[in-house]
């Protein structure tokens, strides 16, 4: 790699479209605070050179304690960065020049990339780029990240900085200079730069945790700090950051110029009015959300999934049946595709239509900013349940798939809202489990199906904020939780964005269904063929699948769906939500036709289940423990075994309790 | 001086415009406000209040930020 650079920028700034634009990368962009919530690589070619270009989280500054702050901030002082390409929105010039200084002074090459200069000249201000650029004494780039634009001006000014000193810019005045000096030569930590001055000056002791120093003379430097600030009249946590501000302000006011009257409302303050209306905030919002999931799983969705079955059944399905027979495979072969992979990987795919029109909404909620808007609205209810606004959009998320939803976990600011978010986030229903409700649905509720699939999506919302009543009383009392939020203004989410955005998440699921899925149809197929002396069996009960499953269907008898293949059909769910469904064709040997399996599962399943069983069954997979994709992320967001463990022992017992409740309750009304 | 009580960003209704005075020491995260701009003789125009009656809307140094009132109760103010 001859050249790293890594893309530092406030959220909604443009990052992710500049790395898409840089790298021909199909990462996904939203238009609310914290879309790239890890650190990603692409690589790209510039005049002969291999570049390598790391976008980080989007944040607001350096010197807070978040989990992206402190992921970028790491990255930034210790990675082997030749420069950093600061993207600035220009449209909002005062706050993200804020990150620009605590940049410049880490003491890295930076070049900024100045975007949205067309939104800029549609208000009618002007930039003077030139005396920015001086201001600062680092090269300013103007670009349009969203059409492609400046893209070959910045990384020539980024090769002209390779290697460059920095300069620092005149941002304090003396006095704070000399105090930041002054810390820099008697801090007793190494090696000590002026970044880690600057935070002394505004933290004292705090600012040098897990340095090794004398806390005898790192006393009397916070004494004499303390003393020096008192003539500023000024609290020492504020005074770096006013001093900043005023630093920009003084440029902005210089550079900036108005050729229209600029206390014009703009188009998006015009939509913010009616969508956050006082009255009309609340029906809209239910509007929308209604529509979001009506899209998806009603009449369009219905309509797009018919042409769809056909499509897999006739030409996919009947074309590699018909192939294996005029070759002539041999019967265990025929029967381990048709039977076992088609079978299962089919069933899960004939879902995808509803899956990816869900995708495709949420991509729109988030890319046009409403998110954001949907946060504010609900964070007064939200805060009730121990949550905050902010947990509403992993929570929404989580309609799609839990892993992300739980990565969006990070835009929370504390520890405390962020935890309990993730452990009810997996109570939304994801876009992996609704294939099962579709099929138990379609087998016993045949006139109210729309009506039953609702009331499981409407249960894990009603589990989730029941959920945050107790837990927040339990597991994440202490600090009080906080919302501090951007509202972006609106945009209008372009098509290229969208498609990158839902076919970034329709990728995962075909490429889940293709092989995790596809691995464990054939592992199931073979061990509910075989028993324990690895000979074939008739009756699959006799099978290794079916003995362990006979030893575990008790655990699920007081729910009422204790039969050997329903309880293995769960456990196998924790590879992944889509195979219950998947195993249940191939265990039931609906075989090659199970793409229809709505119908063709029906008679099977009416045999072992009733309809109150069934319901018991569809709160079960809704609330047990998510997948072991799901379990992972949780593992690794919460970076402690304990409270994983804590979380998904949590949502299986809820899981188990509900559909107790649920079975037992409704025989004891007789409704079974 | 200890009878009037100080007026805060709390206090200020949707369509008023005020001048930040100072910041409590009781918001956790009160770094985090002074990061987004939040300093000392900054205008802050109160946009509206969400339908709930919290957070509230506020328009600072070019754009949008939302708060909820336990934080803006932290924010001492001044009228224009």
């Amino acid at each position: 790699m001859d050249l790293h650079i890594a893309l530092v920028g406030n959220p909604n700034s443009g990052k992710t479209t500049l790395f898409n634009d840089l790298t021909g990368s199909t990462q996904y962009v939203g238009n609310w605070p914290g879309v790239t919530v890890e650190k990603k690589t692409g690589k790209m070619k510039y005049e002969g050179k291999q570049i390598q270009v790391t976008d980080l989280p989007g944040i607001y500054s350096f010197s807070t304690y978040s989990l992206e702050e402190v992921i970028a901030r790491e990255f930034v002082e210790e990675g082997a960065i030749d420069v950093v390409v600061n993207i600035v929105d220009a449209s909002n010039l005062q706050r993200n020049l804020f990150l620009s200084l605590q940049l410049i002074e880490m003491k890295k090459p930076v070049v900024i990339a100045l975007n949205m200069m067309d939104v800029l000249e549609s208000r009618g201000v002007t930039l003077d780029i030139a005396a920015l650029s001086e201001a600062l004494h680092v090269p300013v780039v103007p670009i349009v990240a969203s059409k492609g634009k400046g893209i070959d001006e910045l990384m020539r000014a980024v090769e002209a900085t390779v290697g460059k000193e920095v300069v620092l810019p005149d941002v304090y005045h003396s006095d704070v200079e000399s105090i930041i000096s002054e810390i820099e030569r008697k801090l007793p930590i190494e090696p000590c730069s002026r970044t880690h001055a600057i935070r002394f000056l505004e933290d004292g002791v705090v600012a040098t945790v897990g340095h090794a120093m004398d806390p005898l003379a790192l006393a009397s430097l916070n004494q004499w700090v303390d003393e020096k600030v008192s003539k500023r009249l000024m609290d020492r946590d504020m005074i770096i950051s006013d001093e900043k501000y005023s630093f920009i302000t003084s440029i902005t006011d210089k550079i900036t110029s108005n050729t229209k009257p600029s206390e014009v409302k703009t188009t998006s303050d015009k939509i913010d009015s009616v969508l956050t209306h006082k009255y009309l905030a609340i029906p809209i919002f239910l509007l929308i959300m209604f529509g979001v999931f009506s899209m998806a799983f009603g009449p369009v969705g219905a309509f797009v999934k018919e042409y769809f079955e056909i499509f897999i059944e006739e030409v996919v399905i009947s074309g590699i049946a018909g192939f294996l027979v005029s070759v002539g495979v041999s019967e265990w072969l025929y029967s381990l595709v048709v039977d076992g992979i088609l079978a299962g990987v089919g069933s899960v795919l004939s879902f995808l239509p509803e899956i990816s029109i869900l995708f495709l909404m949420l991509s729109i909620l988030e890319d046009s900013g409403y998110m954001a808007r949907a946060a504010f609205i609900m964070d007064r209810l939200l805060r009730r349940f121990g949550l905050s606004g902010r947990s509403f959009i992993p929570m929404i998320m989580g309609f799609g798939c839990t892993v992300p939803a739980l990565m969006a976990a990070r835009t929370l600011e504390s520890e405390r809202d962020r935890r309990l978010t993730m452990m009810i986030t997996p109570f939304m229903s994801c876009g992996a489990r609704f294939p099962v409700y579709a099929v138990f649905a379609a087998a016993f509720f045949t006139d109210s199906q729309p009506l039953v699939v609702f009331s499981i999506y409407l249960m894990g919302i009603l589990v989730a904020v029941i959920s945050g009543i107790i837990l927040k009383r339990f597991v994440t009392k202490g600090r009080v939780s906080s919302f501090i939020m951007e509202l972006p203004e609106y945009r209008l989410p372009t098509i290229k964005n969208l498609w990158l955005h839902t076919w970034d998440r329709i990728k995962g699921f075909i490429i889940k269904a293709g092989t995790i899925i596809l691995v464990a149809m054939v592992v199931i197929w073979f061990l509910q063929s075989y028993d324990f002396a690895f000979a074939m069996v008739e009756d699959s009960a006799d099978s290794i699948f079916g003995r362990l499953g006979q030893a575990i269907a008790p655990i699920f008898v007081p729910l009422g769906f204790g039969e050997w293949r329903a309880a293995m059909s769960l456990i196998v769910g924790l590879i992944a939500k889509e195979a219950v469904v998947g195993t249940l064709g191939v265990l039931y040997g609906v075989g090659e036709t199970a793409v229809e399996s709505p119908e063709l599962l029906t008679g099977p399943l009416k045999e072992v289940f009733t309809p109150l069983s069934a319901y018991a069954f569809m709160a079960f997979t809704l609330l047990y423990m998510p997948c072991i994709a799901a379990f992972a992320t949780m593992k690794r967001e919460m970076n402690s075994w304990k409270w994983t463990l804590i979380a998904v022992g949590y949502q299986t017992g809820v899981a188990w309790f509900v559909a107790f409740a649920i079975y037992q309750g409704g025989i004891w009304l007789q409704l079974g | 001086m200890a009878t009037t009580k100080m007026l805060t960003l709390k206090d200020i209704e949707p369509g008023q415009v005020c001048i930040v005075e100072g910041l409590g020491t009781k918001s956790i995260l009160r770094k985090r406000i002074i990061d987004m701009g939040v300093t000392i003789g900054t205008k802050i125009e109160v946009r509206k209040l969400a339908p709930l009656g919290d957070p509230m809307e506020i328009y600072i140094r070019g754009y949008h930020l939302s708060l909820r009132k336990a934080e803006a109760a932290e924010v001492v103010v001044r009228m224009v």
